[in-house]
């Protein structure tokens, strides 16, 4: 059981939505916005956090579209992980979602709240990260179209009452060529030691990496090295593996230096399946 | 807008009946339905989305109800156990499977498996299977059995064809 009380708000549109968080932010209530739960209740329930009021965003049709143009893909935040496996329309995406908890907990958990989580790990950011892709937000100050690295710095960075509404992915991304991997430590369902998503856009490669540090992250120097194509594999991979933004994590996963050998080992078989046509 | 504060009746749509439930807007689906409609069949486990013991099936799809706030159920068609009535096939196939030691995790799986049949009524491929029965946890380690009342449900239901 959750052992407190909140204020519950279903609101059918953007404009209820944030009246709401005006609302109950008057009210001192310290909302959340609410989409799959599962974070938020376990958060709850091991009294981590204490909202006074949950703003379910699940009834809001846009929150919910799922939709493809010629442009792009457009997905609300409130589509479950499964919907988008079961769409079929970004493969790397749809990997990526297939990898994250269980298939039940897929059936609950959103495209919104993995990105907006305080879970560290973010998988579902990795394909956005290296496929261009936009966030539609909105929020007091009305509603944005942002590049989601503007956003998202290892952790979505909204204003006060902004919420995501819709990921928007060009459509050169979903057919393009790409790779993901996930590397745990024991368990297939587990939390990642690396979870790498590769992308290729005029045959340069593209690669976002979670488990390793303490926030997903794409890599502008490592990428560099990877496309050198003057260096051995070997070299490549270690000289990748040498670039961390931070220092890797060091858990009960793994230490940090094993963490770096596996991801060495991952950039490794990336390059030799790529340059043997594998990928 | 739906706003619910303290102590409030809710209607859900629970195997085919409306019933209404008087709920705090923090409870879980789980125990209201436990604990106010006697719905006993989904078991608390973990409590935690990790085990599977209280899966429901929610709109057709397999849910963790330790995981859904009751309110939230509002407006949505919920399956339990006790809905498949007792002689279900995905029932009578785990029950020659002998798919089930201590029982515990038994309703959980079932309904995982009903969902799974309905969403993919010809038999999938292995590792859809898989996926779908790795949501929950057996500590007995009935895994083989279970795999195989699946089957028995796919092969049924193709020989009445």
């Amino acid at each position: 059981m959750i052992p407190f009380d909140f204020i519950y708000c279903r609101p059918s549109t953007l404009k209820e939505a944030l009246d709401a968080y005006r609302q109950l932010q008057s009210e001192g209530k310290n909302p959340v916005y609410y989409a799959g739960g599962s974070e938020i209740i376990t958060l709850c329930r091991a009294g981590e956090i204490r909202p006074g009021g949950v703003i379910d965003l699940k009834n809001i049709p846009e929150c919910k579209a799922l939709a493809l143009d010629e442009r792009a893909l457009h997905i609300g935040s409130v589509c479950t992980l499964n919907q988008i496996k079961e769409s079929k329309l970004f493969n790397l995406l749809r990997l990526a979602c297939g990898r994250i908890a269980d298939h039940t907990n897929q059936c609950r958990i959103t495209l919104g709240g993995n990105l907006c989580g305080s879970i560290i790990y973010r998988e579902t950011s990795l394909p956005l990260l290296i496929s261009e892709a936009e966030l539609t937000l909105f929020g007091p100050e009305g509603e944005r179209r942002i590049a989601f690295d503007k956003v998202f710095k290892g952790r979505m960075e909204l204003q006060p009452g902004e919420l995501v509404l819709q990921i928007h992915i060009p459509s050169w991304a979903l057919k393009a060529r790409h790779y993901h991997v996930k590397k745990t430590q024991n368990e297939k369902i587990d939390y990642p030691l690396v979870s790498l998503a590769a992308l290729w856009k005029e045959n340069r490669l593209r690669i976002a990496v979670s488990g390793l540090c303490s926030h997903p992250f794409r890599s502008d120097q490592m990428e560099a090295v990877l496309n050198n194509r003057a260096l051995s594999r070997d070299v490549r991979s270690k000289e990748a593996a040498a670039m961390l933004p931070l220092s890797p994590l060091s858990d009960r996963a793994g230490s940090g230096e094993y963490c770096r050998f596996v991801f060495q080992n991952t950039l490794h078989t990336l390059l030799e399946e790529m340059e043997n046509g594998k990928i | 807008m739906v706003r619910y504060e303290g102590k409030t009746v809710v209607s859900l749509n629970i195997n085919g009946e409306v019933r209404q439930v008087m709920v705090r807007p923090s409870d879980l689906l789980l125990d209201v339905l436990r604990e106010q409609l006697g719905l006993t069949a989904a078991k608390p486990g973990c409590k935690n989305g990790d085990c599977g013991a209280c899966t429901m099936v929610i709109d057709g799809w397999p849910t963790k109800s330790c995981l859904v706030l009751a309110v939230e159920a509002e407006n949505h068609v919920i399956l339990t156990l006790e809905g498949l009535g007792g002689r279900a096939a995905v029932q009578q196939a785990f029950v020659d499977a002998n798919a089930f030691q201590c029982g515990y995790c038994t309703s959980g799986f079932l309904m995982v498996c009903h969902a799974l049949k309905k969403q993919h009524p010809v038999l999938p491929e292995e590792h859809v299977m898989e996926e779908w029965l790795q949501s929950n946890i057996c500590r007995c380690t009935s895994y083989q059995e279970i795999r195989n009342a699946v089957k028995i449900i796919y092969e049924r239901d193709q020989s009445r064809i």
